[in-house]
This record gives structure tokens, C-alpha cells and sequence, in this order.
């Protein structure tokens, strides 16, 4: 092979590389990606069952219940809509009432959210930007 | 006191840096040797300054001296004195003062033991490194000072955050950045390398060094964050894809190809050209994980406060050095001369092959980081990238690279040979299959998904050792020669072995623990025997218990094995620190051979039981002694004399063994 085939190899097969990892990227990108919404998204545009989705608010008072074995059921809300949740792990250590928190997971039957994560908060002061920005828009909550 | 001494250090490491720029690149412009001169004692000057200034920051935090903001938010008195050490770094402006510290500790090495480059490389690196300095430095001053004061001082501190009270974090952030900043050198040598208009195979020798010591410790440094997120967030998991995980794991896919390029260039002085560009992508990634840790615009334990200043000071830092060395890329790059050639089946071959990979897959890393922070700019719309999109972009990248690994070293340069190759490697294909059959067999729940990995991981391994095996000629010549062979090896030989057979190590690790994992989650009451993984687990109890500056509730757990043998306790716990009120899981971990008993635990339930969530997690700590393996790989490589700091005094010695290893 002469130096310009050569070259033209190389730089053929880091064309079919860089084609592979863009078609990769592009269907990981169609099929694997979940939707941020607030509660209140969800009146407008209602979730089947089966639909997956992340779902951030405040943690609805006096909606956790505890103590049924590992689950525990608790209500996502931004004063204007509420989605019932029900996660069968631990839940993070700082995860109280009237708090915010993004859940993610896939709607049930019966349109409540079967949750498989249910994001930590690492600092007391945290709150989730997207739930904080989301809810600072319709004025309902504002930073301390 | 000190700690106004120690600002003043830091203003005067300012105006250090800025003649560490200034004076050598204009000595070196105009052929001013002693011009040149200054940027030596200027770094080793400029490391004193910034060390007096870090043990300043460090002893305000021992003393506990809450008058500095700084140590008022991030420290307590009630917190043990290694926290109190380790907090030092445990914030945003300790944690920065510290990556300047180590920029200017490499930058203090290369004028201290650089001592047979050319002048004017060597005032070209420095000049880079100073400007480099100068800019991270005037950040800290302008926007992140650690010293400012408080006025009147409070009597006690806010504490740090409890989850960054933890040896792990003690060990994590000074390797990381070790490796983060050791790429600088790569990137300075790149820049006055273009600057100069010339580069050849001696410029690779000087830099492969720095780049292999930079790599070993961003290695270490991200098996450390992956093992502390482990065992302290209680969630079991070693790899989140977090986007403050991929911004160490970028620079490290392009380090690693920077790795192999430059040893093409420095052996057969081909691939100039991709390895000056990798040498300032790496760098780049490197400060572009900088910008997304430290700027706030990802919200993580890292984003330890946001400051819409820092963001902006940060990225302009980052387009300033990028874009300068891509342009002066862009324009330089043309005067280098190409160089030598070789057969695409070729070890040159098979590095350019990993090269391709490992920047493909590094570039899918990006995108998947990058994309939910560009769409939320561009639409507002909000999603998030998780696991599952990496799972199927940088896993399918991966896989075909980790299967190759094991011909590069025994493919010869220049003109390689697949089948010979195929051919010295077919023992250890075959006992790769024969494993991963086992494997399939012998392990009930095997699946093919999990055989074929074990395969993936021993083939790797066994690859390494049939390296090694052939460079001693065992076969080709009796035992005895062939052993005094093997010890006459050069070190960098084992270094590519056992850096190789670490990658199978950690792959097997992932492997067994995404496959084989089991886990169960329960309510237990005191008493009550819970089984995983071949072992039993009986509940105990829980039993209140203070620390130093926390209390926490301990449910004990006792281990039998299947024989019923007590094999020990086990304890996890909730702990709740006082001063910030903030409750943690602290995970009871307990090591069986090379697999974990990972337990932790929940809320007590209303009829007096507790939730507990174990999992039985085998093979999983190869992951992280894989990962050790490689930083000792590299660290073994670095012993070797032909690559030893300022080697070029013995480039005929050098010569003389590359061209036997050619044969």
C-alpha cells in the first residue's frame, strides 16, 4: 500500500468508528432518555401505564406511610397536582415531608408511579434544580 | 496570623506564575538563554509560596480558627482531627487551592529534573505551566478565596458534610487531581512543542513519563471515588455514570490513548501529529471536568456551592486554553513532519485501532454528559442520561477494544503477522473458552451474557501472561534461559502485562457483580435469619451508640456459613451527625475471599421489625484491585531506566534495547 492508502485506511476506519458510535448515540439517545415532569405536566399531558418517566416535587405532607414491610408509599406534589408513589427500597437518608425530590420509574394500572429510584439528596440544603426551578416559576415556593 | 500570611503567599504565587510565563517565553522568542533561565527557580519559588499557603488553610482548619469563613462552613470543633486535616480539601476553595498546589508541584519537578531538555522546550513548558497557573490562581483570588475572614468569628464551626467525613475522601481528591493536573505537563509539552514548530521521537520520550505517572494516579484517584461511593452511600452501586463520574473517566479514556499514542511516536516516531492533538484533548478533558465539578452547573456532593461567578471565570478558563491550543494546533500542526509508516496489521496498527476506540468511546462519554446540559441551554427541556444509554454506547465501544488488547504486544511493528499472532495466543484463547464453558455450567444462574464476560476477563489476563511468556521465549529456549530471560526483561514490559492483566481484573469484577449479584430486600425482626449467597445473616437487634461528633443506631448482624460456621458480626448502621442534623447510612461491609456481603438499612417498621437491604455481590472487589493493579503497572513502568525522568542522556542505550525488542 502506498502512504496515501495507507493514511486513507486509518482515516476510513476512524470515519466507521466515529459512524458507529454516532448511530449508537443517537438510538441510545431515542430509546434511552426519560422525560423530566412536574405533576402538574402530567394533567395536561396524562401517562399511561407503562410509561416511564422522572417525576420531581415536594414530598406531599403527611402522604408517607411507612412501615408495610419495605414499601412505602408516598405522594409527589407541586400544589396543583399529586402523584401517588410506591418504592420497595430503602429510601435516601434525607427524604422527609414537604421536601423536594425526583423519583423515577414507570406508571402502574392504576396510575400510581412504581418508583426504582428516588434521587438522594447529599446536602440538607439541597433541593433538586430542576423541582426548585420548576417550582420558583409558578411562585409557590421560594429559596430560603 | 498565618492565615494573612498565607493570602499573601497566594498574591505572591500570582505574580510568580505571571513571570513564570512571562520571562522564559519571551527568553525563549528572542534566544535569551539567561531569560530563559527564570521560569526554574520561578516554579520551584512558586511551589514553596503555594505550599506555605495550603499548610496555612490546613492549620486553621486544625485549630479550628472559625474567624475564616471557609473553615467556619466546612469544619467543626467535635470533628476528628484527621477530618479536620482532610477537610482542608473537603470544599471548593480548599479543594482548588489544592489543584493549583499540585499544577505547581509538577511544574517544580520539571525544572528541578528536567535538566537535559532543550532550553527552549524546557522555558516553553515552564512558560505554559505559569500561564496556566496564573489563570486558576487569579480565580481563587477573584472569586474563591479561601481566607477571607468573618467578623465577629463565631464559636463553633457548621461542620463538613458528613458524608465527606471519611478516609476515602482523605485519599480521593489528592490522587485524582495528581492525575487530573499531571496531564498539564502533556498538555505543556504539546503547546511548546507547536510553539517550537518541532517534534520528534526524543519529545515523546520526555513526555510519556509524565503522562504514565498522571495516569496512574487519575487510575487510583477514580478507583478510590468509585470504592467510596460504594461502601458510603449505601446504595451498593460502584458506578453511577453520574456526569461528575464521567468527568474523571474522560480524561482517563484519553490519557490511556495518549499512553499507547506516544509510545508509536517515541519507538517508530509516527503518529506525531494525533499525539501533540490527544496530549491537549486530555488536558482539555481535564479542565472541562474542572469546569463541570467546581462550576455548580451539575448538582452533585461535588457541587459543594454555586456561584454563577465561578461557572463563568471557570469556562472562560477553559475556552481561553482549549481554543488557544486548538488554534495554535490548527496553525502549527502542519509544520510538523509526518511520520514513519507502517502495515495497518502492525503493532502501530493495533495501537491506532485502541486509539480509535478508546477516543470513540471517550466521545460518547461526552456527548451522553453533555447533551442533557445543552439541551436544557438550547429548549429548557429537561431529561436526564443515565446507565441505560451508556450501557448501549460506550459498553458496545469497549467490548471489541478489551477483546483486542491482548495482540497488540505480540504483533511486531512495522509489518505484523494476525495469524502468527492468533497462533502465539491460542493457549490462552483456549483457556479463556474452556473457563467461560465453566463458567456457563458451573454456576447455577450462569447466563451467556455472564460466561461470555468471564471469557472477555481471563482472556485478557491469560493475553498478559503469553506476553510475557513469549518475550522470555519459553518454548524457544530451555527453562533456565528462559527464566534468566524473564528477569532480564525490561520493566516496562511487565508494566504493559500487568496494566493488561489489571484491565481483565477489574472487567471480571464488573462483570460477576452485574451478572451474578443477588439481592434481597426484607423486614427483619430481632432474630429472625435471612440467607444470601450461600450465607445466613441473623438479625440481632439494634443498639444506640455515640461518636465523636455523631450518635448513630446499630443493628448487629451475625454471619454463619453454610455449615452453619459463625463466621463473625456485621454492622450497619443509621447515623445522625448533630451538628447539621444530618442523617447517613453507613453500609456494614464484610470481605469473603474476593466477593462482599453488602448490608444496609432502613426504617423500623410499626411491629418492631427494621428494613434491611443485603446483597451478595461476588468477585466485586477485583474491580477495584484491578484498578490498583494498573496504578502499580504504570508505577513499575515508571522504574524503568529507558523511561526514567530526563532519560535522553541514554538515548543510545535506549536505541540498542528498542531494536531488540523489534525483533
Amino acid at each position: 500500500m502506498t502512504r496515501k492508502q495507507k493514511r486513507l485506511a486509518v482515516i476510513g476506519s476512524g470515519m466507521g468508528f466515529l459512524a458507529l458510535a454516532a448511530a449508537l448515540t443517537f438510538y441510545a439517545l431515542g430509546q434511552q432518555t426519560s422525560y423530566f415532569y412536574m405533576p402538574v405536566d402530567l394533567l395536561a399531558q396524562p401517562a399511561g401505564a407503562g410509561d416511564r418517566i422522572r417525576l420531581g416535587g415536594l414530598v406531599e405532607k403527611g402522604s408517607i406511610v411507612r412501615g408495610e414491610g419495605t414499601r412505602v408509599r408516598f405522594a409527589v406534589t407541586d400544589y396543583e397536582h399529586t402523584v401517588p408513589v410506591v418504592y420497595d427500597r430503602i429510601l435516601p437518608d434525607l427524604f422527609r415531608e414537604e421536601q423536594g425530590v425526583v423519583v423515577e420509574g414507570a406508571f402502574g394500572e392504576d396510575g400510581v408511579l412504581l418508583a426504582d429510584t428516588v434521587l438522594a439528596k447529599h446536602d440538607e440544603a439541597y433541593m433538586p434544580r430542576e423541582v426548585a426551578d420548576s417550582l420558583k416559576e409558578r411562585g409557590v415556593w421560594q429559596e430560603e | 496570623m498565618s492565615v494573612e500570611l498565607g493570602h499573601f503567599a497566594l498574591v505572591l504565587a500570582l505574580a510568580l506564575a505571571l513571570v513564570q510565563f512571562f520571562v522564559p517565553f519571551v527568553g525563549a522568542r528572542i534566544g535569551s538563554l539567561s531569560l530563559m533561565r527564570v521560569g526554574e527557580p520561578a516554579a520551584i519559588t512558586g511551589l514553596a509560596l503555594l505550599a506555605a499557603a495550603f499548610a496555612a488553610l490546613m492549620l486553621a482548619y486544625v485549630q479550628s480558627d472559625f474567624s475564616v469563613v471557609n473553615v467556619w462552613e466546612n469544619s467543626h470543633s467535635a470533628k476528628p482531627l484527621l477530618f479536620k486535616i482532610t477537610g482542608t480539601w473537603g470544599n471548593h476553595e480548599g479543594s482548588m487551592l489544592l489543584w493549583v498546589l499540585i499544577l505547581s508541584f509538577f511544574g517544580a519537578l520539571v525544572a528541578a529534573f528536567g535538566r537535559n531538555l532543550p532550553p527552549t522546550l524546557k522555558a516553553n513548558v515552564l512558560a505554559v505551566q505559569g500561564l496556566i497557573a496564573s489563570a486558576f490562581l487569579l480565580f481563587i483570588l477573584l472569586t474563591s478565596n479561601p481566607f477571607a475572614r468573618l467578623q465577629p468569628a463565631p464559636i463553633e464551626g457548621r461542620d463538613l458534610n458528613p458524608i465527606l467525613q471519611d478516609v476515602g475522601l482523605a485519599i480521593h481528591p489528592p490522587l485524582l487531581y495528581l492525575g487530573y493536573v499531571g496531564f498539564s505537563i502533556s498538555f505543556s509539552f504539546a503547546a511548546a512543542a507547536l510553539i517550537d514548530g518541532r517534534v520528534d521521537a526524543a519529545w515523546a520520550r520526555w513526555v510519556r513519563p509524565w503522562t504514565l505517572a498522571a495516569w496512574a494516579f487519575l487510575t487510583g484517584g477514580i478507583a478510590m471515588g468509585s470504592y467510596w461511593a460504594y461502601y458510603e452511600l449505601g446504595w451498593g452501586g460502584f458506578w453511577f455514570w453520574d456526569p461528575v463520574e464521567n468527568a474523571s473517566f474522560m480524561p482517563w479514556l484519553a490519557g490511556t490513548a495518549l499512553l499507547h499514542s506516544a509510545i508509536v511516536m517515541e519507538k517508530r516516531s509516527a503518529l506525531k501529529i494525533w499525539t501533540v492533538l490527544l496530549a491537549i484533548l486530555t488536558f482539555s478533558l481535564s479542565l472541562l471536568g474542572t469546569f463541570l465539578v467546581r462550576s455548580g452547573v451539575l448538582t452533585s456532593v461535588h457541587a459543594f456551592a454555586s456561584d454563577p461567578t465561578r461557572g463563568v471565570f471557570i469556562l472562560a478558563i477553559l475556552v481561553l486554553f482549549i481554543g488557544g491550543a486548538l488554534a495554535l494546533f490548527a496553525f502549527r500542526a502542519a509544520a510538523l513532519a509526518p511520520g514513519g509508516l507502517f502495515h495497518p496489521i502492525s503493532r502501530e496498527g493495533a495501537l491506532v485501532l485502541n486509539n480509535l476506540l478508546l477516543t470513540t468511546a471517550a466521545a460518547t462519554v461526552l456527548v451522553g454528559t453533555l447533551y442533557p446540559l445543552v439541551l436544557e441551554a438550547v429548549t429548557g427541556e429537561k431529561i436526564s442520561v443515565g446507565a441505560p444509554f451508556f450501557n448501549l454506547t460506550f459498553v458496545p465501544l469497549f467490548l471489541p477494544l478489551l477483546a483486542a488488547v491482548p495482540f497488540g504486544p505480540v504483533l511486531s511493528w512495522k509489518r505484523g503477522d494476525l495469524m502468527g499472532a492468533a497462533q502465539r495466543l491460542h493457549f490462552a484463547f483456549a483457556a479463556a473458552v474452556i473457563s467461560a464453558f465453566l463458567a456457563f455450567f458451573l454456576i447455577n444462574r450462569g447466563s451467556a451474557f455472564a460466561a461470555l464476560g468471564i471469557g472477555l476477563g481471563l482472556w485478557l489476563i491469560f493475553g498478559a501472561m503469553t506476553d510475557l511468556a513469549l518475550k522470555a521465549g519459553v518454548g524457544k529456549v530451555g527453562p533456565a534461559a528462559a527464566f534468566s530471560r524473564f528477569r532480564g526483561l525490561p520493566l516496562s514490559m511487565f508494566g504493559t502485562a500487568l496494566a493488561h492483566a489489571g484491565l481483565g481484573l477489574t472487567t471480571l469484577g464488573v462483570v460477576c457483580v452485574t451478572t451474578l449479584e443477588t439481592e434481597r430486600i426484607l423486614t427483619m425482626q430481632p432474630g429472625q435469619t435471612a440467607e444470601i449467597g450461600g450465607y445466613a445473616l441473623r438479625f440481632e437487634g439494634l443498639q444506640p451508640f455515640t461518636g465523636p461528633n455523631y450518635t448513630e443506631d446499630r443493628a448487629r448482624f451475625v454471619l454463619t456459613g453454610a455449615d452453619s460456621l459463625r463466621l463473625g458480626e456485621l454492622i450497619s448502621s443509621k447515623r445522625l451527625y448533630t451538628a447539621r442534623g444530618m442523617p447517613t447510612t453507613e453500609a456494614g461491609i464484610r470481605t469473603i475471599g474476593l466477593s462482599q456481603l453488602y448490608v444496609s438499612i432502613g426504617d423500623a417498621t410499626n411491629n418492631g421489625g427494621l428494613v434491611v437491604h443485603m446483597w451478595w455481590k461476588p468477585l466485586v472487589t477485583l474491580i477495584w484491585i484491578g484498578a490498583l493493579v494498573m496504578m502499580g503497572a504504570g508505577g513499575i513502568s515508571l522504574f524503568d531506566r529507558r523511561l526514567r525522568v530526563g532519560a535522553p542522556a541514554r538515548r543510545k542505550a535506549a536505541l540498542a534495547s528498542a531494536g531488540e525488542e523489534a525483533s
